[in-house]
């Protein structure tokens, strides 16, 4: 027979002090678990969202990013004439030759500089990213000192947002709209007419191109045209795959970091719990000792404290959780040290981080109380009463 | 002498309890002293950085560089003594994992701007004479195994092809603080493969470093340096090598930010326990403290009772934090190897680590503390655990 669940669960409520003190320790590690690993998500999240699985991009071979890569004009030319692109309305491929560039640009909360992705596109480029939509002012005109700006960059930075004009490569810039990707990494970077920009930062060639397959299943075919061919030093990628790579580091740094101090801070909470528990066995061994007289068999017991404890982490759990889901609100502006380049990105809560952050909780419960229950399970029946 | 054998006597009653509450701040307090200490070492090159060195680069950003000519311009700005050059380099070792610092520089003058790079003269002898030669940082070669004459190759990633360097010498730091995790190389050895390969890429130079004659006159300097080259194809930005170093600190400020609150959120944590293991001990301790009460023993005294307990265990946790930091950095730090320099537990980090305990103590018997002193006589006698 079970002790019943409304017995342990006012065993809890009876030390309010002491379950809020426990439960707020689990809390608080959750907490910091749970959005450790939400950072981590949605900046995985950002930058996998930003490639489509039928564009491809290429670079220079051996070049990890757009702004270390240089692509000649006569090796994109190459490039374009490749059967497997696809083909705008009017006959022409739809492929973007883009120069990118980094530039340091003050913030707006600190003052202090950041380098801000700058891209030369084209009308096919805008085809090729359906995500970006313009949410103020309008489209730059091509052949002017025109630009517009990503959310992010325009909230973020001195002189990015709508109207407002940026001077860089010795030319004056306007502002003349704001554009949203839809939380890519195309909201961290500026836009403007590729001419335009080779002419200002007097490059020769481009840093990338994007394209896309008339068929996603020619990747491949595609892949070995270009870096079999030997006018050319290019390496080319599925856009997703690309954007992907890039948050590897910075993602894999913010995950190692999170998770070593969640399981340090554990510590503190299962040590908590325990204190908790072995308290809660000492003063209730009368208790303990009537119920086995009654007929409850160790067994018994044990499952009735084990489920306190688990309780006890579920509830710390759920609390942790949200005050996680809290953080969804705010937006986190970084450099990404791989394309050492500003990004932003939002904690992301998925279905997978609850259910993750609940078992971490209940094991916390779990460990905290599972030496105290198996004491309070051993006490024999005729000393428990006496204790009383 | 009944006081201080009381307190003790009380504090180590559950035995179990007491060491568990210790080894929790103990865990905390450690945990607290290591974050800051990776927060400090983020800060390490910047502050180990001369204010007598200026940096300059492009105005624009740093991927962009400037033509190698502007090194005679700046060497006849006043107050300039010497002026050495660098380009980042970006090669992969092996594979991407291996990330270290690689500059091709200009020789000597770039050894001779950094004297905390200690290289004894034959090795330094043998990197000049050798156009293929390369040194290491101490931190750097013992990661990796690297001893004097090695061939080390690397993967350009900025410059196309697998390039190998002779390890010519392995210099040290003048002190601690200095990086020894750079990997050096001849710039004229790059430049002119580049040219080669590139006609038209070459002479062109990452960043110049300036050595001044007097620290004091830094702004002017910096000042007289973007003055020469304003309005020219490439605007120069120049700042002391701190501000420099500073910046990219900066650029990682929203994690640090966050490591600095999480370090805080460790101490909260560990006085919820601590408050815990004070409020049953208090609870379980009502019947005495009325005893003391009636035989005359003041509020005050109860309350003092308590904050010492409370705040003696606190510290004695604390203690046992701040001595397991030390071992804990240096096999962090050694695990970790060139990624951050200069990892060191400061003083500072001590004493706020002191001070966290502290805190924790004294908050923590707060409310039993304040319980037990308002405890009426009566309801105390009758009070069971």
């Amino acid at each position: 027979m079970a002790i019943p669940i409304g017995y342990i669960g006012r065993n809890l409520v009876a030390r309010r002090l002491t379950t809020t003190l426990t439960a707020g320790g689990m809390a608080l590690v959750v907490y910091v678990f749970a959005t450790v690993l939400m950072l981590s998500a949605g900046l995985q999240k950002t930058l996998v969202a930003t490639g489509e699985d039928d564009n491809v991009v290429v670079i220079r071979r051996g070049s990890q990013t757009e702004v270390q890569s240089g692509i000649a004009r006569l090796q994109a030319g190459v490039v374009e004439s490749l059967p497997q692109i696809a083909l705008s309305g009017d006959g022409r491929p739809l492929i973007s030759k883009e120069p990118v560039v980094l530039i340091s640009l003050p913030k707006r909360s600190s003052g202090k500089s950041a380098n801000v992705v700058i891209r030369g596109v084209t009308p096919a480029g805008l085809i090729l990213r359906l995500q970006v939509k313009l949410v103020e002012g309008r489209m730059f005109r091509p052949g002017t000192a025109e630009v517009i700006a990503g959310r992010s960059i325009a909230d973020g930075f001195q002189g990015a947002g709508f109207g407002e004009t940026l001077r860089f490569a010795s030319r004056d810039w306007k502002i003349v709209g704001v554009f949203d990707a839809g939380h890519t990494a195309f909201d961290s970077e500026i836009w403007g007419d590729a001419e335009q920009m080779l002419q200002a930062f007097r490059r020769t060639g481009y840093s990338s191109l994007l394209f896309r397959l008339n068929d996603p299943s020619q990747f491949d075919a595609v892949k070995s045209a270009i870096e079999n061919d030997p006018r050319l030093t290019l390496e080319a990628k599925r856009e997703k795959r690309f954007y992907a790579e890039q948050s590897e580091a910075l993602s894999r740094f913010i995950s190692y970091l999170g998770t070593s101090i969640s399981i340090i801070f554990s510590f503190g909470a299962v040590i908590g719990a325990a204190i908790t528990m072995y308290a809660s066995v000492a003063s209730r061994t009368g208790e303990i000792g009537t119920l086995r007289a009654l007929g409850f068999s160790r067994g018994a017991i044990l499952t009735a404290f084990l489920l306190e404890a688990l309780l006890l982490g579920l509830i710390g759990g759920v609390v942790g959780l949200i005050g996680a889901s809290v953080m969804q609100a705010l937006t986190i502006s970084t450099t990404n040290f791989q394309t050492f380049a500003e990004i932003a990105f939002s904690f992301t809560l998925t279905p997978r981080i609850v259910v993750v952050s609940l078992i971490f909780a209940l094991g916390m419960g779990f460990v905290g109380g599972f030496l105290p229950a198996a004491r309070a399970a051993r006490m024999k029946i005729v000393d428990a009463l006496r204790a009383a | 002498m009944f006081v201080p054998l009381l307190v003790l006597r009380n504090a180590f009653r559950h035995k179990l309890r007491t060491t568990l509450t210790i080894v929790g701040i103990v865990v905390a307090i450690a945990a607290f002293g290591m974050l800051r200490t990776i927060v400090d070492a983020w800060y390490a090159g910047a502050n180990a950085s001369s204010s007598a060195r200026l940096v300059t680069r492009s105005s624009v950003s740093l991927v962009f560089s400037l033509p190698l000519t502007y090194a005679q311009k700046i060497r006849q700005v006043d107050g300039v003594k010497e002026v050495a050059w660098a380009n980042w380099f970006g090669g992969v070792y092996v594979n991407e994992r291996n990330f270290f610092a690689q500059f091709a520089i200009s020789t000597p003058s770039y050894l001779d701007i950094y004297p905390e790079f200690i290289l004894p003269d034959d090795e330094r002898r043998a990197f000049l004479a050798d156009r293929l030669g390369a040194i290491a940082g101490r931190k750097l070669a013992d990661k990796y195994g690297w001893k004097v004459g090695d061939q080390i190759p690397l993967r350009g990633t900025i410059y196309p092809g697998t390039w190998t360097f002779n390890l010519r010498g392995i210099y040290d730091g003048a002190d601690e603080g200095t990086d020894t995790s750079t990997f050096f190389f001849h710039f004229d050895y790059l430049n002119e493969t580049i040219k080669r390969q590139y006609p038209g890429r070459g002479d062109q130079a990452g960043v110049f470093v300036e050595s001044i004659r007097d620290a004091d006159d830094a702004a002017a300097v910096s000042q007289a340096i973007d003055t020469t080259f304003k309005n020219s194809l490439a605007e120069t930005l120049t700042e002391t090598e701190k501000a420099f170093q500073l910046g990219f600190v900066s650029m990682s400020e929203a994690i640090l930010l966050a490591i600095q609150a999480v370090s805080y959120v460790v101490i909260v944590i560990i006085m919820a326990v601590m408050a815990n293991t004070m409020a049953m001990t208090a609870r379980e301790r009502y019947g005495e403290y009325a005893t003391f009460k009636a035989i005359g023993f003041s509020n005050g005294f109860v309350a003092m009772l308590i904050f010492a307990e409370s705040v003696g265990i606190a510290v004695l946790g604390g203690l046992l934090g701040i001595a397991a930091t030390f071992p804990l950095a240096s096999t962090f730090a050694h695990t970790i190897g060139s990624i951050l320099s200069g990892f060191k537990v400061s003083q500072q980090t001590v004493a706020l680590q002191f001070a966290a305990a502290l805190i924790v103590g004294v908050v923590a018997a707060a409310i039993p503390a304040w319980r037990a002193a308002r405890v009426r006589i009566v309801e105390g006698l009758r009070a069971i655990g």
